[in-house]
């Protein structure tokens, strides 16, 4: 059995969970596997899972496993990927991926990967793609193990809808009791959370200001954007950290980075250039950001960016 | 606190990426390596001042050759205490995981500390593999700590937001952004660190699960298309119909 593990962080199954079914359901036919999906804790929308071609959906709904603990985590999906005979393990490489995969590896002696963003180029030798040093390059892996375990990247590929006759299975049992205790969650409110954005519109110091954001945020509404910021303003407190992208904030792979009045130093670059489409406005000409770019405006983004935000507006209106 | 840090050195980020022995290995002549920078800015930093703070000990480990003696005299001068350097290659996250645990299985760490991830190979493996062969819980992506007695409080990113945690030692942490601030080293701690111990250790056996074919380099960028500040339509368009991303 392929098994893909449920990123259901805040009760709700991920869009990177229905990203890593439609890969496992691409290897899975290769191999003609079933692909699982399991699930521990809650997740409101349990039935979506069935949208993506999982043969068999299995849920823990047990409020304990509604938070993650590394130890209690790796215990249950080791010993449940065992009992199945589970030979390909699909993590998202999020923060829960990042947490546990490392502890399944050694716990099933298997071959890890994280941060895979292809499917294999020959599923003989089961071998994959991960951008290293900072997306200057890629590594090409083959796991040389009976059970393999991957992290998949956001927005890797786009989640396929292919409905399938779905079996769901409740699973009970012993939970053993956690180490670490959650004790409180903070979750930011409104947008989608930068490392899942599909379009991020981001901006520095040309903006001058905080007090100038609004443009910025018109435009992100516009598109349906997240927001994010470079590191200099992110550390003058103008926005909060949490939106600083580059190489010491998050790393992000959108499929639209626009970027408004940033230079594009070779730190910020290393957190953005796995973006599938990169649009730079800047009035400086000689911004080393325009070499990195697809599209580029040589232009006050004061004046620029109000008019790309209502052009967005027509074309949405125009496809609505 | 008896705290580790586990450090890694890569290549600095401006280096140029190139290969050698048919695209297998980093050409790493002329390139200055630097300390991974998630392990020395929140990693180090942290664990020194907890020390600063409640006293104890900070053991810096790395592994690597000779030449990484370099940037572990650097982390003693900001402010470690000694140094262990596991004398191999660190072949892959399997090998690194099982060189850590092993030195600090003999050693009883209160706190093993790394950085979130790599800025090479950008697999936060490593932290997880040694907190399961240590048998000790691990937190991943820290930006806030605080230990009060045996106990500690942990913040961590979460996807869409954070979480506080609440674990006892010992435990394994990765450090992300705000968990503390980047150090220089002054210059009497550039002198003291000369005197810090720096053991060097024979590493353990670790077979590979994995095995590297080749890098390659991603393919050139297409030129960038300019467009007019007074046709901005004709970006939306390109967005919609030729990137499709819109």
């Amino acid at each position: 059995m392929i098994l893909v593990i449920a990123e259901n962080t805040g009760k709700k199954i991920k869009k990177s969970t229905f990203e890593a079914l439609t890969y496992g359901k691409k290897v899975a036919l290769e191999y003609s596997s079933p692909l699982g999906v399991l699930v521990l804790g809650s997740a409101e929308n349990i039935d979506d899972a069935k949208l993506y071609g999982a043969d068999n959906i299995y849920h823990w709904e047990d409020s304990r496993l509604d938070t993650l603990d590394s130890q209690v985590h790796t215990k249950i999906i080791s010993e449940f990927a065992k009992e199945k005979g589970v030979s390909l393990l699909i993590l998202s490489h999020s923060s829960m991926g990042k947490t546990i995969a490392g502890r399944l590896a050694i716990r099933l002696d298997a071959g890890l990967i994280s941060g895979v963003n292809s499917l294999p180029e020959n599923f003989q030798h089961f071998t994959v793609k991960k951008p290293v040093y900072s997306g200057k390059a890629i590594a090409n892996y083959t796991l040389l193990t009976p059970i393999k375990i991957i992290t998949l990247s956001s927005n890797a590929l786009q989640p396929e809808i292919l409905p399938a006759e779905s079996i769901v299975e409740k699973l009970t049992g012993d939970i053993p009791s956690a180490l670490t205790k959650v004790i409180e969650t903070k979750t930011q409110s409104g947008s989608i959370p930068l490392p899942e954005a599909e379009l991020v519109v981001s901006g520095g110091r040309g903006l001058k200001g905080p007090e100038n954001w609004g443009i910025l945020e018109d435009l992100a509404n516009a598109l349906g954007a997240t927001t994010a910021c470079s590191r200099p303003v992110a550390d003058a407190d103008w926005r909060p950290h949490h939106e600083h992208v580059g190489q010491t904030g998050v790393a992000i792979r959108p499929n639209l980075y626009i970027s408004l009045g940033i230079s594009g130093a070779i730190q910020h670059l290393a957190g953005v250039n796995n973006s599938k489409c990169i649009v730079v406005i800047n009035k400086d000409p000689e911004a080393p950001f325009f070499k990195a770019a697809d599209y580029g405006i040589c232009a006050d983004l004061f004046e620029v960016v109000p008019k790309l935000t209502e052009a967005v507006k027509k074309l949405k209106a125009e496809n609505a | 606190m008896k705290l580790l840090v586990c450090i890694s050195q890569t290549p600095d980020t401006t280096a140029k990426i190139s290969f050698k022995e048919e695209s297998t290995r980093y050409d790493e002549s002329g390139i200055q390596f630097i300390i991974n920078p998630y392990d020395e800015w929140y990693a180090l930093v942290k664990a020194i001042e907890i020390v600063e703070k409640q006293g104890g000990s900070v053991t810096i480990l790395t592994v690597g050759g000779p030449d990484t003696e370099t940037n572990i005299r650097k982390a003693l001068a900001i402010g470690a205490d000694d140094a262990v350097r596991v004398n191999a290659h660190p072949e892959d996250s399997l090998f690194v995981a099982k060189q850590i645990a092993h030195y600090a299985k003999d050693n009883e760490f209160d706190i093993v500390f790394f950085g979130k991830e790599t800025i090479d190979h950008n697999g936060s493996i490593v932290p997880s593999m040694v907190a399961e062969l240590l048998e000790i819980p691990f937190i991943s992506h820290a930006n806030h700590l605080e230990i009060e007695g045996t106990q500690a409080k942990v913040s961590r990113e979460i996807s869409g937001g954070t979480e506080t945690i609440q674990v006892s030692i010992p435990f394994a942490i990765s450090a992300a952004k705000g968990m503390a601030e980047q150090r220089i080293p002054n210059m009497r701690g550039i002198m003291m660190a000369r005197k810090k111990p720096l053991e060097v250790v024979e590493p353990t056996a670790s077979h590979a699960l994995v095995k590297l074919e080749r890098f390659d380099l991603p393919a050139p960028k297409g030129k960038v298309k300019m467009i007019e500040p007074d046709n901005i339509d004709e970006l939306v368009r390109l967005l919609h119909e030729e990137a499709k991303v819109i």
